[in-house]
């Protein structure tokens, strides 16, 4: 039952995708609002997915498996796009994001439905905080970084003079920089309370704030370069290319906090442990 | 037999300098005007003045005298001597005249092609004759058609499209850039007519401040008047380099105006805020490594050709048309110009016509007195339109003749069938 709109929700999204993908060729506005909808009714189906394994896991945060995170990590980035489009009306934004939270939906797809026992602890309120503030930083940073990796591809045509496809669609250098800047400048805040709330849940059930588990090291490190990213614009009144290449940068350390620092390194906070009963 | 005379000089023919030196203020072409008007020899006169070209557009019976009295009159004028300048100027008689006209009218005869100024300006110049009163029959009648064959190139080809698309590349750009143009500061080094385009284009996207700086102050200062624009001296380039966010280079500067390592001093202090340089210049002005510095844009004439990417072959067609419809117009101005030659025939036939209606009705005064008013009048509007019926058909024909060489001859005929010549 809930598997079936999951997979509602990724045909969805794979449609969506496909029109935003479009839309860059071919510049149709009434393909973008399609697309934009379809999507809207796919990132609608997955939350019903969500709510459902809330209640079946009854007020557990679902990311429990890696293939749950990854297609939260993608619901997140939807659901923030989709806000962030009624603000910038930057439509390419979306042909860029939609292939990136659908490329993590495909791989969350792929991976096989483990159905474990949600152990008692991970029912907190404090826990889903800690998830949904953290991914809903998560999606801004993505977003931030699509919007870096734009510009940078705005910029190389810019500076070597090829007016081709990519020089007429893709917006202009000081709004990408804008969309980077915004984005980061939330997703920081959010990941910041995201940690925030996960050291006061530590706090209850392991009794320390701070464990120097491997995902949290990462995080933190990954929180420094955000904010280095941020300082350097603040006072050292960064922008454009560096600003993009630094942001960029950041977000290869988020995505080795997210996937690589969890399965390499282990800790508690790895699924492994998440799911097998060992570790707590 | 009166003749069109067109005497000047422009960007091909002469230097800048020489052409400052002649290209005279709005009180100077009223001068000028004034001064035509008391030379016998000439008729009508109209003086054009822009950066590019200082011209004389004159009517006259004798075209060398009025060459001699309009070249004396420009080395009045522009205080100096006849032998320094006469060598750059060009003299178009009759239909070359006007060809000329049409052509600098329809911008074909400009620096760059196309560029919308020129009409404007033109237009100014015929209008300060119509005020001088210098311009009589000819010159308005030319004029008329001058603007009309500047309408129709500007409506029928897409030559215009050249010229604004260079700076019309140059406000897109800067929108890939800046996003918005409003409110950014733009730096004009020298100011030739595509500056002045593209910070024309600039200032109705909403641009800030704009600056302009030349070598010579003076003329920064002009140039800063007509666009309304802060002139800034050359030495202050490099603090401005600091402020602007768009910079328009156009000067004729055989050097680079800003080099690399000038640049990246101003651009230290600008913490990262991006500049874009529009290097129109040829040679180049703005030193082409600066593109390679973090958030600089530099664009040379050739990159913005490219962003335009005209096709050549397409171009030419244009021109071709252009050119056509510049043709066609002179031969219909050429027509009307050789209907000049048979007036004074018309003119005298219908003074001849009214000569005769007034005796013949002086003849019959005896019987006119007895009538009413109502009647007095109705018998003098018959007579009237039955003279004007008769003159009708020959009149018809000798304009219809007006542009074959048989013209004279039939000319002669009328002149010796209505008997014109005695008369007068």
């Amino acid at each position: 039952m809930g598997s079936t709109w999951f997979y509602i929700s990724v045909f969805l999204e794979l449609l969506a995708t496909v029109g935003l993908v479009l839309f860059a060729f071919k510049q149709k506005k009434t393909l973008f609002w399609w697309s934009y909808w379809i999507l809207s009714a796919g990132f609608v189906c997955h939350t019903v997915f969500w709510v459902y394994r809330y209640y079946l896991s009854s007020g557990a945060a679902p990311v429990i498996h890696f293939k749950e995170a990854l297609s939260f990590f993608s619901w997140s980035i939807i659901g923030v796009y989709l806000v962030f489009q009624l603000k910038f009306r930057l439509k390419v934004l979306g042909s860029f994001v939609a292939p990136l939270a659908l490329f993590l939906m495909i791989l969350s797809s792929t991976m096989p439905w483990i159905e474990v026992p949600v152990k008692p602890v991970f029912r907190s309120l404090w826990l889903t905080i800690h998830i949904a503030v953290i991914f809903a930083g998560n999606g801004m940073l993505a977003i931030g970084f699509m919007a870096a990796v734009m510009y940078l591809i705005q910029e190389y045509h810019i500076k070597h003079k090829r007016m081709g496809a990519f020089f007429n669609r893709l917006p202009s250098l000081a709004t990408l920089d804008t969309v980077n800047y915004y984005s980061v400048s939330y997703g920081f805040a959010f990941i910041t309370l995201g940690m925030v709330a996960g050291s006061v849940y530590a706090q209850q059930v392991l009794g320390a704030y701070w464990q120097w588990d491997p995902k949290e090291v990462w995080s933190l490190i990954t929180w420094l370069f955000y904010a280095a990213l941020i300082h350097q614009r603040l006072a050292a009144g960064w922008q454009g290319r560096k600003a993009a290449v630094l942001s960029i940068i950041c977000f290869l350390i988020l995505i080795f906090t997210f996937a690589g620092v969890s399965h390499l390194l282990g800790g508690y906070h790895s699924f492994r442990s998440l799911g097998l009963q060992e570790a707590l | 037999m009166i003749k069109i005379i067109n005497i000047g000089m422009n960007h091909e023919t002469a230097p800048v300098e020489l052409r400052e030196c002649l290209a005279a203020e709005a009180e100077g072409v009223a001068v000028a005007l004034d001064a035509i008007r008391h030379i016998d020899c000439i008729r009508e006169g109209l003086f054009i003045s822009t950066c590019n070209r200082v011209e004389a557009l004159v009517t006259a019976e004798d075209a060398s005298e009025a060459r001699k009295s309009i070249i004396s009159l420009m080395s009045r004028m522009g205080n100096i001597p006849e032998s320094e300048f006469s060598p750059n100027l060009y003299t178009h008689e009759d239909m070359d005249a006007v060809l000329h006209v049409f052509r600098v009218a329809s911008s074909l005869d400009s620096l760059v092609t196309g560029e919308p100024q020129i009409l404007g300006q033109i237009k100014e110049a015929y209008s300060q004759a119509t005020k001088e009163k210098t311009a009589g029959v000819i010159l308005n009648r030319l004029m008329h058609r001058a603007f009309h064959v500047a309408k129709r190139v500007r409506t029928e080809t897409l030559i215009c499209e050249s010229a604004v698309s260079i700076s019309y590349a140059a406000v897109e750009l800067a929108k890939k850039i800046f996003h918005e143009i409003k409110g950014k500061k733009v730096l004009l080094i020298g100011a030739g007519e595509m500056a002045e385009l593209a910070a024309k284009n600039l200032r109705a996207q909403g641009a800030g401040s704009i600056s302009v700086a030349n070598r010579t102050f003076d003329r920064a200062v002009r140039v800063a008047e007509i666009i309304d624009a802060r002139p800034v001296s050359f030495e202050e380039i490099d603090l401005q380099l600091q402020e602007v966010d768009i910079v328009i280079a156009s000067t004729a500067s055989k050097e680079y105006i800003i080099t690399c390592d000038q640049a990246k001093k101003s651009i230290r202090k600008r913490r990262n805020r991006p500049l874009f340089f529009i290097d129109i210049a040829v040679p180049r002005n703005i030193e082409p490594q600066i593109n390679s510095l973090s958030n600089v844009y530099v664009y040379d004439i050739d990159d913005l050709k490219g962003v335009i990417k005209m096709n050549m072959a397409h171009r030419q067609q244009e021109a071709v048309k252009a050119e056509r419809i510049v043709m066609e117009e002179c031969i219909k101005f050429e027509k009307w110009i050789k209907t000049l030659a048979a007036v004074p025939t018309i003119i005298s036939l219908k003074k001849k016509s009214e000569s005769i209606i007034r005796a013949e009705l002086k003849k019959s005064d005896g019987v006119l007195l007895k009538m009413t008013p109502e009647q007095k009048e109705a018998v003098q509007t018959l007579t009237k339109s039955v003279a004007e019926k008769i003159l009708n058909d020959p009149i018809l024909f000798l304009k219809g003749r007006s542009d074959r060489p048989s013209l004279d001859m039939y000319i002669d005929v009328t002149r010796r069938l209505f008997n014109l010549d005695r008369e007068n």
